[in-house]
């Protein structure tokens, strides 16, 4: 188990440098200039479009740029934007905000779409199972940016229930209404994966037998039913995760959050390198340890499933 | 809720001496030459929902192939004085922000909708399926390779993946938008199946297989996926859906299909300058992705239910 | 492996908890005291030094914690600051005289010195300002641009120069302190309306600290404007930043209120729900979706009217087709095939007006009766005999498009053109999307553009010069498409040596008149200052420049 965890920790290592060096050579590959780009359509003398590339290594090849940027990783120092700011300022107003909101978002998704999921597959076919049906067929196909307008206009301007834009500090209760939104496309996913492996199990040896020992239906239910349900739930909250936290544009956009989302996009836009690196490094470290925690959790939900070694 | 059942129910999965008859009896089954494949096709041809939804797909795939069979408007004519209008005659579902026939376009959007979503889905599926399935299976070096790398396709964010692949790329068709969103999606499909294996791999009929001496690849392919195949199906099915409308996002961001096609996701973004004074417009290409999701959702429950081994052994 | 079979949804819970706690105490919130006023912006780019923001969402913030020679009114007429009087005689060599009763905010006198040594840092190349441009009109400005390594200036054959390290000279031969209160400045050649420029930010003058650290500076500012930070962390990067009045200010911009919180959106659409919802108090533009309806949302609190920013598409001169007498004529069927009266009115709900010139109508000397402005008038049967004139020419076969980067608000009004051309013309014709600004640029500064483009220019002073010099006489920084004019070229050469500004002004009204035969830019719209207020406050005024009048602002 300890050595289990141990391996799969080291195997972030190379995780880190090719994900680090994809997407440094991507943002590298971003069509234009960023420097000439920041002055719209009026640029600077050559001479100072040329002092500011050189100081941010845009003069020097890919590999140099990359190694130069990997050097001065491991000694803390993450560069800087275009606007002067260390990247490590950067990070830490944005990444306890979208931690905030993605857990509050998979809290949202987990506990609602297992539970809709789960009675929807105890009761297939009937009417709770077609609602349940047609409210994830709407989630799918009305896009984000409608479902976060409507909640905004409705809770925020008519009713006055929430603040309309999230405040700088972003505290918890603000959040709400955007984890609603954030977690709207995934809650749809999880009703359909906890439906889908519940009415499957409802039809497994193991439930027949319980069943048959004689055990209460809702103890069948939860521990026998559910629990065997729950690997591909799992599995998708722990991809989703990622998703949630780097995804977030459209939402953090509509309710104007300063997460990692937003800033990761901007920082594309404006072939910000060591930005959209240092965010993507940390975001493959919560990866990683998202899917180790996934694969524990597969150990503890069906103790069929052992890890060699 | 969590000490409650701690201990107190030691077996919450039938112990192992309980099953062999089962999965011997279902051994008994395969080796009447009749493949998990052949029977799961016996099963579906019987369910209503797998007509109607075939109905309704070879619907969708003639109005993608032959649009103008059933719009006689051009999509493309579109003046101005007519933006948001309600419909009239000749134009059943009135008209977009910029004038142009909402039915038509709908209609001639869904050839590249369709194509987007269904092989960005087939793709993703059949890769990260594999992927997947062989990585849960045989574990070790191969897993952890196999979902390395995946880690690492996740993490690049998808917008920055398709701004420089299509940049580069010089045709964006609907094949190409595909590719791009595959690309970056199939960790998803094949972490799923590599836990669905997982689980699949200690189930009895296989510990039951392995035991008579199958071959470790046959076992894979008779028994294993096709029982892990379920949440497989309903990501694919779901995924369908929200590939068409990240097109829409592809599109608003300037790195969608190429100027001038047609597609929902594009009609859908477009909407976004008018919903707070005509949602109307954004209604009709919504509908038309909600019946196409819906379609691909039955036919994928019904495919789900028949290559059940359990629910078919109940039959 | 011997876990104790917990819930699994337990330990989800338990792990979100520990989360929800640990975000509860970061949440204080700051309510606004006082009557401070919140209005929207967007972070800088840059960090707060006069002559490096080149963007709205700094330039508004350091135009309220920094007082030049002269700022604008309303209207963009120049009223003086802390200049007394800016005066020439041959419009080439200016006296400044200030006031003497001026000072930044930590209490060091605003002098000759300010100005001077605050214009030679934003000259100096290696400073690397991006302002820098502004000041190449001052004798000197080539030798601070070239270094002593290098004095010729010589450029790479990518463009970039060979130049390293030092510059020639630490400042401008043109700018000379006379005494505390008095400089002179020598421009390069004449210029009548020379103190219209000054009114922009880069001409800030900067208190002597700045020069020790001046990203230090950068980050908390000191100013001598009406506004100044709240504290030494009042900018909150990506969130917000604070302003409270400056008790030192001597100007005639005195705040009546007592603070303004600039709060940075990354949408006007959530602008616009702030606004509506209570949370904010003014916001200066309407988000597309909004155009529809603010003015029944806000029926009392909007404002609509023209403002100093053209709107525009440009068609290449290095493309088939379109240069040349065939150019001419398909340049004008192009303009005379866009209804702008109809896209101004659908697209943009009254938001934008239609061009009838190369400028704006709040500049003065613009004119809405230019000798063949009739060619922006919307004229199908003339667009279309004009370009069949053409096809005669040299027929015209492909796609039509125009090039827009899709990280800005253009794929509406890009569609309507092109629906506007392919209905008048019967061409193919679409919207090109460059996913973000820098692809944008780049193609038409390599000049791989394969049809129209995009362009738009705001001005960054109030004059007819700075609509017209940098976009279209030749070889200029921001004609990207390639026009030449010798005619125009003259004429603009002749109004900056106009000795009065109502002769200059004459003459680049001809220079126009010129363009409006060459159409290198196919004129659209001036977009208009639109902006909502909420109830809470009163007094919204919007400056030319569109940007409120913040000082004016009362809270209720």
């Amino acid at each position: 188990m300890l050595w289990y965890t141990g391996k799969r920790l080291l195997q972030m290592i190379p995780v880190f440098f090719g994900a680090t060096f994809l997407i440094y050579f991507m943002v590298f590959s971003l069509p234009g200039d960023p420097i000439a780009a920041l002055y719209g359509e009026r640029p600077p003398s050559p001479a100072v479009i040329a002092q500011i590339r050189a100081e941010y290594n845009l003069d020097q090849p890919f590999i140099v740029q990359y190694l130069l940027y990997i050097g001065n990783f491991f000694q803390g120092d993450l560069g800087t934007t275009y606007s002067g700011r260390s990247v490590s300022d950067v990070m830490a107003s944005a990444f306890p905000i979208t931690a905030r909101l993605a857990m509050l978002a998979l809290a949202f998704e987990a506990f609602f779409g297992i539970l809709v999921g789960l009675i929807a597959g105890l009761r297939k076919g009937k009417l709770f199972d077609a609602s349940a049906l047609v409210v994830s067929l709407l989630l799918i196909s009305v896009p984000t940016f409608v479902i976060g307008f409507v909640l905004q206009f409705v809770f925020g301007v008519q009713l006055g229930w929430a603040r309309t834009t999230v405040s700088g500090a972003a505290p918890l209760d603000e959040l709400i209404l955007p984890a609603l939104v954030l977690a709207s496309v995934s809650f749809a996913y999880i009703v359909r994966l906890t439906r889908a492996s519940v009415s499957d199990n409802l039809n497994a040896d193991f439930v027949r037998t319980a069943t048959a020992k004689g055990l209460s239906r809702p103890r069948v239910v939860t521990v026998h039913v559910l629990r065997n349900s729950l690997v591909p739930v799992i599995t998708f909250l722990g991809v989703d995760i990622g998703s949630l936290m780097v995804g977030a544009i459209v939402t953090e956009g509509i309710f104007n959050i300063n997460g990692v989302g937003g800033t990761v996009f901007k920082a594309i836009r404006l072939g910000e390198g060591p930005t959209v690196v240092s965010f993507i490094a940390v975001m493959v470290v919560i990866f990683v340890l998202a899917n180790l925690l996934v694969d524990l959790l597969y150990a503890a939900l069906d103790p069929r499933i052992r890890y060699a070694k | 809720m969590p000490s409650k059942n701690q201990g107190a129910q030691p077996h919450f999965v039938a112990a192992l001496e309980d099953t062999p008859l089962v999965a011997i009896d279902r051994l008994d089954e395969t080796a009447k030459a009749r493949s998990t494949w052949a029977d799961a096709w016996d099963a579906m041809r019987r369910r209503p929902s797998f007509w109607i939804s075939s109905g309704l797909i070879l619907l969708i795939f003639l109005v993608a192939l032959f649009p103008s069979w059933f719009a006689s408007v051009s999509p493309t004519q579109c003046q101005l004085s007519d933006s948001n209008d309600v419909p009239q005659s000749g134009h059943p579902l009135g008209f977009t922000f910029q004038g142009c026939d909402v039915y038509s376009r709908i209609i001639f959007g869904t050839g590249a909708s369709v194509t987007v979503g269904l092989l960005a889905a087939a793709i993703v599926t059949l890769f990260g399926l594999i992927v997947g399935a062989l990585a849960g299976y045989y574990g070790g070096f191969l897993d952890a390779v196999v979902s390395r790398i995946g880690d690492i396709f996740f993490a690049v964010p998808t917008v920055l993946g398709a701004i420089v692949l299509l940049s580069v790329l010089p045709d964006r068709t609907p094949v190409v938008i595909a590719l791009v969103i595959s690309i970056f999606a199939w960790p998803q499909v094949a972490r799923i199946m590599r836990g669905a294996v997982l689980t699949a791999r200690n189930s009895d009929y296989v510990v039951a297989s392995v035991a008579l001496g199958v071959s470790k690849f046959k076992i894979l392919l008779r028994h294993v996926i096709p029982n892990a195949i379920a949440p497989v199906i309903v990501i694919a099915t779901v995924s369908l859906g929200t590939f068409i409308v990240a097109e829409a996002t592809l599109s608003f961001l300037g790195i969608g299909l190429g100027p001038g096609t047609m597609s929902w996701g594009r009609d859908i973004g477009e909407a976004q300058t008018s919903i707070r004074t005509s949602p109307q417009v954004l209604l009709y290409p919504s509908i038309a992705l909600s019946l196409t999701v819906l379609a691909f959702l039955m036919l994928g429950d019904v495919l789900r239910d028949a290559l059940d081994p359990q629910a078919r052994a109940r039959r | 492996m011997k876990i104790r079979r917990m819930g699994i949804v337990a330990i989800a819970l338990a792990s979100t908890g520990a989360l929800m706690l640990s975000g509860c105490a970061g949440g204080a919130e700051s309510s606004a005291e006082g009557t401070i006023i919140t209005t929207n912006g967007t972070e800088p780019q840059m960090s707060l030094i006069p002559t490096n923001t080149t963007e709205v969402g700094g330039g508004k913030i350091i135009t309220s914690i920094f007082a030049g020679l002269v700022s604008y009114s309303a209207s963009g007429e120049i009223q003086d600051e802390v200049a007394k009087s800016i005066e020439s005689d041959d419009a080439t060599n200016w006296t400044v005289t200030l006031n003497d009763d001026w000072t930044f905010t930590n209490d060091e006198p605003v002098t000759a010195q300010s100005f001077v040594d605050a214009w030679n840092y934003g000259a100096l190349f290696d400073n690397a300002q991006g302002s820098s441009y502004f000041f190449d009109n001052i004798v000197g400005f080539s030798d601070v641009q070239n270094s002593k390594d290098d004095p010729s200036g010589a450029v790479g054959e990518d463009g970039a120069p060979l130049q390293v390290g030092d510059p020639l000279t630490d400042g401008m031969s043109g700018l000379k302190v006379v005494d505390d209160t008095t400089f002179t400045v020598e421009l390069a050649g004449t210029e009548a309306d020379w103190p219209l420029r000054l009114g922009y930010s880069a001409y800030s003058p900067l208190p002597s600290v700045a020069f020790e650290d001046m990203e230090a500076f950068g980050q908390n500012p000191i100013g001598n404007g009406p506004y100044m930070l709240a504290s030494a962390d009042a900018w909150q990067h990506d969130v917000q930043i604070d302003l409270v009045t400056n008790p030192n200010y001597a100007g005639v911009r005195t705040p009546k209120n007592d603070g303004l919180t600039i709060v940075f959106f990354a949408s006007f659409d959530a602008g616009y729900a702030a606004v509506q919802g209570g949370d904010l108090d003014v916001l200066d533009q309407i988000p597309e979706s909004a155009l529809a309806s603010y003015e029944s949302d806000f029926p009392e609190t909007f404002v609509n009217e023209p403002a100093a920013v053209f709107q525009a598409f440009n068609m290449p001169y290095y493309l088939e087709h379109w240069s040349g007498e065939e150019g001419k004529l398909r340049r004008a069927a192009l303009s005379m095939a866009i209804d702008r009266a109809e896209i101004t009115d659908v697209v943009f709900q009254g938001t934008r007006t239609p061009a009838t010139d190369f400028t704006s109508p709040v500049i003065a000397g613009y004119s809405d009766s230019l000798k063949g402005s009739e060619v922006l008038e919307y004229n199908p049967e003339e667009a279309v005999a004009k370009w069949a004139e053409a096809d005669a020419i040299s027929p015209y076969t492909g796609t039509f498009d125009i090039a827009y980067n899709a990280d800005g608000p253009h794929q509406v009004w890009v569609d309507a053109v092109v629906n506007s051309v392919k209905n008048t013309l019967g061409i193919d014709a679409v919207g090109k999307p460059y996913p973000t600004f820098a692809a944008a640029i780049d193609d038409r500064d390599t000049q791989a553009l394969t049809g129209g483009t995009r362009a738009g220019w705001q001005a960054d002073y109030p004059s007819l010069y700075n609509f017209l010099a940098p976009l279209y006489q030749t070889g200029a920084g921001s004609n990207y498409e390639g026009y030449s004019s010798a005619e125009f070229d003259g004429l603009l050469t002749e109004g900056a040596a106009a000795s009065s500004v109502e002769d200059a002004t004459a003459k680049y009204v001809e220079a126009q008149e010129v363009l409006l035969q060459d159409l290198p830019t196919i004129p659209l719209w001036y977009q208009n200052t639109s902006g909502v207020w909420s109830d809470t406050v009163s007094n919204v005024e919007f400056g030319w420049d569109s940007v409120p009048l913040y000082h004016e602002i009362t809270k209720n």
